[in-house]
């Protein structure tokens, strides 16, 4: 009996969250629509969602880029297909790899940032002090991170695509001998307009699951330092399930022939 | 024939969960009248300053600032009725990530739209008023002691030269003497003013020296109302406790939880 308690308590718990998140994500993208918008606060935003998650995505995409070379290089030779490697690393790159790995690894820098930041912000009263001084806590604080996540995600990456294609491209010339003319050649004409698209349009919806979980948690944290930890931890966690789930469902709708 | 009231409150209710924090609250506030709330920490004295604000929603009655309806009018009415008000948080709840002198122009640049030059001289100007010179403008809130925070959490209040100010818990965490300082500000700022107050506090140093008149919050009800002269002689066991500070009465601390 307790075991299907703690059971329904967990799910009604979930179906909370995901309304709650619902009806926050409703109300930001009303506010994003309505003046004023603080443009400021967007760059502000834009540079340390971007800017300032560069080395860490480019570190990543070429890491990742250079390994997949590698790993396709001696796979494809059980049947004979070797050659391969320059079309799968930029297919897998910039279909998948790309916008995925960006979007982990600014959600474990940004969303756990925001919500620490917003959540400290909830529990020091400083977000009941902005409405007292006559402006709204969601136009200042959650729409210019949802904006700036948005625009910001795809522009991070389009540099962690082409960092990763490089990434290959290193290993593929100076490790695994392909001629380097070839291999840049195999990697245009394998690569399609609807693959840069679809990579940035995946950017650009984990954008907006990177700020709004981020904001969402902090936004509604309490019970102090406790509190903004656990929010903390609760964003990360939503933005990496979100951006998985959310994943498959676009590779699904986009992909399927 | 007296003056409509500033603020009044109607049967307000507010529980969170099973927990009932106001429990029909019949208050008014005349016009430029410091009215003080006491009650122990957990009384709701907040939540009470937080439903005026509109920060949370009564679960039932009215709320009336200067005859706007705070609980069902639209947002422009909430807005009208923030534009009246100032506050200062008992924590200061100053931006961090501004400058002092950002924080105590911030409802002049982002709520009155003032130009950031002309903000930043009132703000140099409200910062002079509490006791702090132009260097401290351009520090940040970390930099500043408490007493300094709340000096500068006052200014912010008073920046807007608002028709009523809240004060939440203004001492606490200060020394004796600090908090005989900003007790002094408090007055004089709202003398300055002509301001309606309403102070929410367990240090009867402060209720003695802003209060015109006192309410007692008690497990979500006003259990005594009345002016401050007459707090000594009140006849009730629950403010002679209170202002006695003694552990045995009708107010039953929660010391252990199980």
């Amino acid at each position: 009996m307790n075991f299907l308690a703690v059971i329904g308590r967990i799910v009604l718990s979930s179906l909370a969250m995901i309304g709650n998140l619902s009806v926050f994500a409703a109300r930001s993208a009303s506010h994003v629509v309505r003046p004023p918008l603080y443009a400021r606060h967007i760059g502000q935003q834009m540079l340390r969602i971007g800017y300032f998650s560069l080395p860490v995505v480019g570190l990543t995409a070429l890491f990742t880029g250079a390994t997949l070379a590698q790993q396709i290089y001696v796979g494809g030779l059980r049947f004979n297909a070797e050659s391969a490697v320059a079309g799968v690393v930029v297919i897998a790159i910039v279909r998948e790899l790309g916008p995925v790995l960006a979007g982990l690894m600014v959600a474990g820098r940004v969303s756990s940032a925001m919500a620490a930041e917003l959540g400290t912000m909830r529990v020091t009263e400083q977000i009941d002090a902005l409405v007292t001084l006559s402006t709204n806590p969601f136009k200042y604080l959650v729409v210019p991170r949802l904006i700036a996540g948005v625009i910001t995600l795809p522009l991070l990456v389009m540099v962690a695509n082409i960092i990763g294609v490089y990434g290959g491209f290193l290993i593929g010339t100076e490790r695994l001998g392909f001629n380097q003319a070839s291999y840049l050649q195999l990697t245009v004409d394998f690569l399609e307009r609807s693959d840069v698209v679809s990579s940035l349009g995946k950017a650009a919806v984990f954008g907006f699951i990177i700020a709004l979980a981020g904001c969402y948690h902090g936004y509604n944290s309490k019970g102090g330092a406790e509190g903004v930890g656990r929010a903390t931890t609760n964003a990360v966690v939503s933005a990496f399930i979100l951006i998985l789930l959310s994943n498959l469902i676009m590779t699904i709708i986009i992909f399927t022939q | 024939m007296s003056s409509p009231a500033k603020i009044s409150l109607a049967g307000v209710e507010k529980r969170f969960g099973p927990k009932v924090v106001l429990d029909g609250i019949d208050l008014s506030v005349a016009r430029g009248e410091s009215l003080v709330v006491i009650g122990g920490s957990g009384s709701g004295k907040s939540v009470l300053i937080k439903c005026i604000l509109g920060i949370l929603k009564p679960d039932a009655g009215a709320i009336h600032v200067d005859g706007l309806d705070a609980v069902r009018g639209g947002s422009d009415v909430r807005e009208e009725i923030l534009c009246k008000i100032g506050m200062l948080f008992q924590g200061g709840a100053l931006f961090d990530s501004l400058a002092v002198w950002e924080n105590v122009a911030f409802g002049l640049i982002q709520g009155r739209k003032m130009n950031k030059n002309a903000a930043k001289q009132i703000a140099i100007e409200k910062l002079k008023r509490v006791g702090l010179g132009a260097d401290v403008a351009d520090l940040r809130p970390a930099e500043l002691s408490g007493g300094m925070q709340k000096r500068v959490g006052l200014a912010r209040a008073i920046a807007a030269e608002p028709e009523i100010i809240f004060f939440d818990e203004p001492t606490t965490g200060l020394d004796p003497i600090m908090a005989d300082v900003i007790n002094d500000l408090i007055v004089e700022s709202v003398r300055e003013l002509g301001a309606t107050t309403i102070t929410i506090t367990h240090d009867m140093s402060s209720v003695r020296k802003i209060a015109d008149r006192v309410a007692m919050l008690y497990k979500g009800k006003i259990v005594w109302n009345g002016p401050r002269g007459q707090i000594d002689q009140s006849g009730n066991d629950y403010v002679d406790q209170f202002i006695h500070g003694r552990a045995t009465g009708p107010i039953q601390m929660d010391v252990l939880k199980r």
